[in-house]
């Protein structure tokens, strides 16, 4: 039986033996390869379509790659300048904050559920869990935005919070959202430790957490860090509910207590009231391929994370 | 062990798709008919005095009936309008339909010039985005206010002096203008809303907003929810939403120059702070569309919806 490694990634499709001519005409097979072409064709042209619009400011605008990624966004002035490092820098910060408050509680979670919990215990969290992912975003930035943002405004004006929208508030409400992701993943990854790893370490009378902390974690590493990635992917996408509570302040964000803005939001404020052709609309299209890239990166991160869990 | 695991990450995958669902459908401007009918305070009419009433005799300005279907899609500013006399023209002739759809000034331009819809609402001109071949057809005029958090007692008002030094960033405190001793936040719209450009060019003279130093909201909604609630906050909104009864109460409007934010104030020409709403067609309209722009410009929309929506008429 095989182990599935990195769930959520790819398909990879394994045959046994050769196929016969009686299984190449047979039906189910051919609809099913027929939804896989469906699928790869439909990426394809999406990628080609999100490829070409995104380089549009540069072959057709002629705005140069140093233009692109300044700090400077000022569409309304002339010359007009389409900066969007301060909405890359706003996307990774928030990404990262939010990772580093949610990956230690999700994994400790993960670790509770798979190693810790007694089956009463385990039946109340995972069906909660699930219920975490299931919650709408826009209901996450709505909390955020009549709780959270009044609440950091409020009690913590004296820390830097004079408005209470704020990167902090972005990466609080992200690191909500992305906690059953990451701990999903990696309860998975817990779970699929061959049971003699556990046995072995307790027969030489081991503690249960010197188990976990020497052994299980360090085996469990590779599918850790892609479930920590996976919850970052799902962060960097978000749009939502981090736009309400971030304040949207176009410019390079140099503190956790004040407004900033990120990619995906900045991308659907202006989306609507830009037209195809302008430079303004080309430069939002330049966004979105720079997500794209980066969410290529992070995938291309959990295959090799995937294959070096495979090689050991 | 195993076919837990698969279990699970079955139900993680089913539920973010549904996340995903639900958060691209809450992005999507949706066909607005049934949504945008809850938002246009219909009942409230102002004191339409200064309307002209001379030309809205019984019965004229009823719709000329055509039949087909049209979509008109645009600024959301103009929807409330637009969505009502659509409403009000398909009720007259029932072999007609018309979809009204918000999606933003730069949304409406485009598709009609693509030809995905038959009329494109913009409060911003076609030219200044550089789009040729659209057909204008200047429907009303639509005013704005400025407000404030109820919390900044004392202003009345603002000159346009005191404004632009507020919104370029050279006023920080409601105490430089005659209010409490409270730090001003500014909210703004996106650099690209028609909202922001028309206050921009009217009030600002033109000058750069504090961006740096504001908050940005996407809609007249959420900048009606973070001026209620950010205490010392002020901002611009529509007047079909400061009218709004359900916002009543939570945000505080202002003088401009010392003139009342009022419809007739701005049919008459005295206060500044409006612009005109456009509806684009691509060449000059025909059928159900032009006989639903001329329904638009009779007696009856002119007349009564206008008014009754907090727009100005443009024909008198």
């Amino acid at each position: 039986m095989a182990v599935q490694q990195t769930p959520l990634t790819g398909v990879s499709v394994t045959f046994r033996r050769p196929l016969t001519s009686a299984e190449q005409i047979d039906a189910p097979r051919r609809i099913t390869l027929l939804a896989a072409m469906l699928v790869v064709i439909l990426v394809a042209l999406l990628l080609g379509f999100i490829g070409w619009n995104g380089i549009q400011i540069v072959t057709a605008s002629h705005y140069g790659i140093g233009d692109i990624f300044s700090t400077v966004w000022s569409p309304t002035d002339q010359p007009e300048r389409f900066g969007i490092l301060p909405f890359l820098l706003g996307t990774l910060g928030v990404m990262a904050v939010a990772a580093v408050i949610a990956a230690p509680l999700s994994i400790g979670l993960a670790i509770f559920m798979a190693e810790v919990a007694p089956d009463w215990a385990r039946n109340i969290t995972r069906p909660a869990m699930e219920v975490f992912v299931g919650i709408p975003s826009v209901v996450y930035g709505f909390l955020g935005l009549t709780v959270l943002v009044p609440f950091l405004r409020e009690n913590f004006r004296g820390l830097g919070f004079t408005l209470g929208f704020s990167w902090f508030a972005g990466s609080l409400v992200l690191a909500l959202m992305i906690l059953p992701t990451i701990s999903a993943i990696a309860y998975d990854a817990f779970i699929s430790i061959p049971q003699d790893l556990r046995s072995a370490s307790l027969a030489l009378g081991t503690t249960r957490w010197q188990t976990i902390r020497h052994i299980l974690i360090p085996t469990a590493r590779a599918g850790l860090l892609t479930a920590v990635i996976l919850g970052m992917m799902r962060a960097a996408g978000e749009a939502l509910a981090v736009q309400m509570v971030i304040g949207n302040r176009p410019t390079v964000p140099t503190s956790l207590t004040q407004p900033m803005t990120t990619l995906t939001s900045q991308i659907t404020l202006d989306m609507g009231n830009t037209v195809s052709g302008e430079t303004w609309n080309q430069a939002l299209w330049t966004m979105g391929l720079v997500l794209l890239v980066m969410s290529f990166g992070f995938v291309l991160l959990v295959r090799a994370l995937g294959r070096r869990g495979q090689a050991s | 062990m195993i076919a837990r695991s698969h279990r699970f990450g079955a139900v993680l995958t089913a539920a973010s798709l549904f996340v995903l669902a639900a958060c691209s459908s809450g992005a999507t401007p949706s066909p607005s008919s049934a949504a945008a009918s809850a938002a246009p305070p219909a009942s409230t009419a102002p004191a339409d005095s200064g309307a002209p009433a001379g030309s809205a005799a019984a019965g004229g300005g009823a719709p000329v009936c055509e039949t087909g279907s049209i979509t008109a899609a645009g600024s959301t500013a103009l929807q409330p309008l637009v969505d009502k006399a659509g409403k009000d023209y398909v009720a007259a002739c029932p072999a007609a339909q018309i979809q009204v759809q918000g999606g933003g000034s730069g949304t409406g331009l485009t598709q009609v010039s693509q030809g995905a819809v038959q009329i494109g609402n913009s409060d911003v001109t076609a030219e200044s985005k550089n789009i040729t071949g659209l057909t204008d057809h200047i429907v009303a005029k639509q005013g704005w206010i400025m407000v404030v958090n109820p919390d900044v007692t004392n202003v009345k008002g603002l000159t346009s002096q005191q404004a632009t030094d507020i919104w370029t960033g050279k006023t920080t405190n409601w105490k430089d203008v005659g209010g409490p001793d409270e730090p001003i936040v500014l909210i703004l719209r996106p650099e690209s809303s028609g909202t922001r450009a028309t206050f921009k060019k009217i009030v600002l003279g033109g000058a750069t907003e504090a961006t740096g130093q504001a908050l940005t909201e996407d809609s007249n909604g959420a900048v009606v929810t973070a001026v209620a609630g950010t205490p010392g906050s002020t901002s611009v909104i529509g007047f079909a939403y400061y009218a709004d009864p359900a916002n009543a109460g939570k945000v505080t409007g202002l003088q401009l120059d010392g003139v009342d934010a009022s419809v007739d104030n701005m049919a008459s020409g005295t206060y500044k702070l409006s612009a005109e709403g456009h509806m684009y067609t691509k060449g000059d309209a025909t059928g159900l569309t032009k006989s639903f722009l001329d329904y638009i410009m009779g007696a009856q929309v002119q007349g009564t919806t206008i008014p009754n929506l907090h727009y100005a008429p443009v024909v008198k």
